[in-house]
């Protein structure tokens, strides 16, 4: 989706002239973004840590309410913002791929937290997608481990921003032959059938991440057992025969 | 109680056990006693090692193992640890759960992750990977497949749900495939899987 400022034909000064004695002047694709952009219904799931994040933003102290974004809707029919809030592992990615194929247009995905936009400290796991923005597209990433409610207010406001720009003969939801559904990946015996959607996503040319930290380096490479008949030095509890794991009833 | 003590104990209630001190912990030599052992624990007046609090897998590279932590709520006491040893071809150790009923997740999760077969278990299952995932993920020696790079099996699937695929990948899958092997992730240091 490509990104434009709105601009209003009318100039912005006399605008608020006018505004002062009571006249309003607006477009009615002002009036209709404005509309949308002050009922954003987010859909209520969180996935990890980062929702603990999102459901702080939605009580009292940071009040997303504040930006129109407060009712959290249970039913990806009703909602039309999906914050990806926490890691998505390989067996939760079908589950949102399809949680997104249900929504009703126009709908919006913010990815919250490094987990959902890349892996974050899980990227090499095994079971940990690299990224839900694989199977669909992402309207705004939000980096942080997690990020502040701050910043998931600010991550709004950008999508707020995003959808000021666009225009009601324009708008994605209103073209013929718009393809919003994507297909719903399957687990398979090594991880997720297909790896990633070609359609919306691939892979860099350059692995910025080997450039930036170099190869990664096993420290100690190990072939056999440690022993574990050897005392081990640095714990006093292990060398006196009254360890505490050890029971000492009488 | 000395460790030696506690290990008399268990020695004269259950004789023919092989049991060893390794660090703070109880090694029972055959896995197969480790049910006698526990159940010794759990019942006899001087442990009455009540709650199993975690079973863990553990891969030790030349051998699996299965770290089992017992406490006991009458006593107060706790924990104490039990190691069951298996090689990593047959591992298989009986399982606790007709003893501690709390057994059975863990169970499952160190088969899951581990491969370690718990016998007499009522419902051995994987339970955190799906059915049908192949290999068992924490052991040591398992290789990730690469997420960047499709293969065959990647481009078939797609082509079935109408996507299209550059040109580059499907070449880089079909050589793959001649090949006849699958994409790793790298792991520097260590020999490549044949
Ligand atoms: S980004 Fe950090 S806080 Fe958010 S889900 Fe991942 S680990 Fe948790």
């Amino acid at each position: 989706m490509a990104f434009t400022e709105n601009l209003s034909s009318v100039d912005g000064g006399l605008k608020s002239e006018l505004g002062k004695k009571g006249i309003v002047v607006a477009t009615l694709n002002e009036l209709y973004n404005w509309g949308r952009r002050s009922s954003i219904w987010p859909m209520q799931f969180g996935l990890a840590c980062c929702a603990i994040e999102m459901i702080a933003t939605a009580c009292a102290r940071y009040d997303i309410a504040r930006f129109g974004a407060e009712l959290f809707r249970p039913s990806p029919r009703q909602s039309d913002l999906m914050i990806v809030a926490g890691t998505v592992t390989k067996k939760m990615a079908p589950q949102v791929v399809r949680l997104y194929n249900q929504m009703a247009e126009p709908k919006y995905v913010i990815t919250m937290g490094a987990c959902s936009i890349a892996g974050g400290p899980f990227i090499d796991g095994y079971n940990v997608l690299r990224g839900i923005d694989r199977y669909i597209p992402i309207d705004v990433h939000l980096p942080g481990c997690p990020p502040r409610p701050e910043a998931l207010l600010y991550g709004l406001m950008e999508l707020q921003r995003k959808i000021d720009g666009q225009t009601i003969e324009k708008t994605e939801w209103y073209q013929k032959g718009l393809k919003r559904e994507y297909p719903v990946p399957e687990c398979g015996p090594h991880g997720l059938i297909p790896k990633f959607n070609p359609e919306v996503w691939a892979p860099r040319e350059v692995d910025h991440r080997k450039e930036r930290y170099g190869e990664p380096v096993l420290i100690g490479k190990k072939d056999k057992a440690p022993n574990l008949d050897a005392p081990v030095a640095a714990r006093p509890a292990a060398t006196s025969a009254s360890s505490a794991s050890q029971p000492s009833a009488s | 109680m000395t460790p030696e003590e506690i290990k008399n104990k268990i020695q004269t209630a259950l004789p023919g056990t092989a049991l060893k001190w390794v660090r703070d912990t109880l090694l029972i030599e055959n896995p197969q006693d480790l049910p006698k052992v526990a159940n010794f624990l759990k019942t006899s007046e001087e442990f009455r090692f009540d709650y199993l609090s975690s079973v863990t897998g553990a891969d030790y590279l030349q051998y699996l193992e299965a770290v089992y932590h017992l406490y006991s709520m009458e006593k107060k006491t706790g924990p104490f640890v039990l190691r069951a040893r298996v090689g990593r071809d047959q591992a298989r150790i009986p399982s606790l759960v007709p003893l501690y009923r709390g057994a059975e997740y863990q169970e499952r999760e160190a088969y899951d992750t581990y491969g370690i077969i718990f016998e007499n278990h009522p419902d051995l299952r994987r339970i955190f990977m799906w059915e049908g995932f192949e290999g068992f993920p924490m052991r040591k020696d398992y290789v990730q497949e690469d997420s960047e790079i499709l293969e065959a099996s990647d481009i078939e699937w797609l082509e079935k749900h109408q996507v299209q695929v550059p040109e580059g990948m499907k070449k880089r899958a079909e050589e793959l495939k001649k090949q006849g092997r699958r994409a790793v992730a790298e792991r520097p240091g260590q020999p490549e899987p044949q």
